[in-house]
């Protein structure tokens, strides 16, 4: 079985079966952010701590990318295999609105408004075989 | 102490392979110092911005090593917009009588590529492609057209009228109309956008002379005076590019708070303006400013561009040289370009693409990563 590696530390709980989002709170105005910071984006405070995001939200916009992008774009496709994929915003409630890839990657699976979840996925491998994996969005 | 430009020049946006960025940037000095009727030794001052063709005060190796002060500005696409409000700051602090403003680029060929760790996110965000500015536009104008009502006909309506005004204007790199069907039915890059309805990183150069008004009338009879100008970044809470995160609740962007400052400095009104010039990054963009500089409500676009309003001929002539949709987009040129447009049109000079009705006032937008804004407004000295 391969290993499978989070893209980042800190970006979501991992591993985990039941992974989320990580983000900051400030202690002080009560705005989260996305990925964690040491300081409020609103009001610049130092006082902020690290929560788990809520896993499912409403979709707030969307697009599909149509072309493969330039590095620092990184997976395992070439422009021969490059598949598009969907990109959107995600109203994760009374937290923040997270843009993230999106699973459903035609205009006729994505509508403002539908409700979407969390899901950690495949986007790469690595020189030593790892899986690394990402989060993204998908239709609820 | 009003401050004037009494100087312009351009050289050609597009492709010049037989010249560097910086040569680019030192054609358009000579123009406009040439067109103000003075000589590079006048200076007293330079300010300017090329974000991918070296740094702008190598323009001195070009034009003479006088001992002037040149500041570097380096602001993302609001860098052209930058520059100027310096110089304007520059002269009416007393300080300086006249001085130079120059802004000049060369990219390569495709979609900017952008650097995360220039930006503060991870390069997780760049490595799983999010960090495509051409996405945000799309997601920002997508939203907008569910809540105000916009049709994908007028996302086609404002490309063909760019490039329309486009082929009138020599400077210009896109220089061929292409029809709303054809703009329409060609590849999608980013849902809603097509292909033809984004500019494109090209290559060009402005430069632009300014003085204290008072003095204006020595170097040209036409001094077009800089009534309003006023630079913002983003507050917490408004949609920008390259965000991972915003808030759930939306406050207003950059540009709305530049345009409302530039119109209180200028002491008039949205009505008051005869030609404007709106970023227009992509077709959405320039609908979605046309609101957020206060020239109309939201939703009204729609009719106003399906009126034809919008045309040179039109009760609001929008971008009336082509904007970046028609003369693609060096970062450093962009937003100097759309002034020295508006010089054009006000002092009458505009030619085939003249604003009819002897315009007195002009108005000139930029807006960039990270969520910044630059706005002037420009005034015929008689």
């Amino acid at each position: 079985m391969t290993n499978k590696v989070a893209i980042a530390e800190g970006l979501f709980t991992w591993p985990s079966d039941n992974p989320a989002l990580l983000g900051s709170r400030c202690q002080v105005c009560g705005i989260a952010e996305f990925p964690q910071k040491l300081s409020c984006p609103a009001c610049g405070s130092q006082d902020v701590k690290v929560e788990a995001l809520p896993r499912r939200g409403k979709l707030w916009s969307w697009t599909i990318q149509s072309f493969m992008p330039k590095k620092p774009y990184h997976t395992d496709e070439t422009p021969e295999t490059f598949r598009p994929y969907g990109v959107g915003y995600i109203e994760l409630p009374g937290a923040v609105c997270v843009e993230s890839r999106l699973y459903e990657n035609t205009a006729e699976k994505l509508e403002i408004g539908m409700e979407m979840e969390l899901v950690v996925d495949t986007l790469r491998h690595d020189e030593d075989g790892n899986e690394v994996v990402c989060f993204s969005f998908k239709a609820a | 102490m009003d401050v004037a430009i009494v100087g312009i020049g351009i050289h050609p946006f597009g492709r010049t392979p037989e010249r560097s960025g910086l040569q680019q940037g030192s054609y358009a000095a000579r123009m406009a110092l040439k067109d103000a009727g003075v000589e590079w030794k006048d200076m007293q001052f330079g300010f300017g911005g090329s974000v991918s063709a070296g740094s702008a005060d190598a323009l001195v190796n070009e034009l003479g090593l006088t001992g002037l002060p040149f500041i570097n500005v380096n602001n993302g696409c609001a860098t052209g917009g930058s520059s100027l409000i310096s110089a304007y700051n520059a002269i009416k602090s007393g300080e300086y009588d006249i001085g130079m403003v120059a802004g000049f680029d060369k990219h390569d060929r495709g979609a900017f590529n952008a650097d995360p760790k220039q930006m503060g996110i991870g390069m997780w965000y760049g490595e799983t492609g999010l960090m495509m500015t051409t996405q945000f536009f799309a997601m920002k104008i997508q939203r907008y057209m569910s809540q105000y009502s916009i049709s994908r006909n007028s996302l086609a309506k404002v490309a063909e009228k760019a490039f329309k005004n486009g082929a009138k204007n020599p400077n210009a790199w896109r220089r061929e109309e292409i029809s709303a069907e054809e703009i329409t039915n060609a590849p999608m890059v980013s849902d809603p956008l097509t292909k033809f309805m984004f500019c494109a990183p090209g290559e060009g150069g402005i430069s632009l002379i300014l003085c204290r008004a008072d003095k204006a009338k020595q170097y040209t009879d036409k001094p077009i005076i800089l009534k309003g100008a006023a630079f913002r970044s983003r507050r917490y809470g408004s949609f920008e590019v390259f965000a991972p995160s915003q808030a759930l609740e939306q406050v207003d962007g950059p540009t709305v708070d530049a345009s409302k400052a530039a119109f209180a400095m200028a002491g008039v009104e949205p009505k008051d303006i005869d030609v404007l010039q709106l970023q227009d990054t992509e077709s959405g963009a320039e609908i979605m400013h046309m609101a957020e500089n206060g020239f109309c409500e939201h939703g009204e676009q729609e009719a106003l561009i399906q009126a034809g309003e919008t045309h040179i001929n039109g009760k609001l002539p929008i971008n009336t040289d082509g904007g970046c949709l028609a003369s693609g987009e060096p970062i450093g040129a962009t937003g100097l370009r759309q002034v020295y447009e508006t010089c054009l049109q006000l002092r009458g000079e505009a030619g085939d693409r003249q604003v009819p009705n002897d315009p007195k006032l002009g108005y000139t937008h930029v807006y960039g990563a990270p969520g910044i804004s630059a706005v002037t407004i420009l005034e015929r000295q008689d």
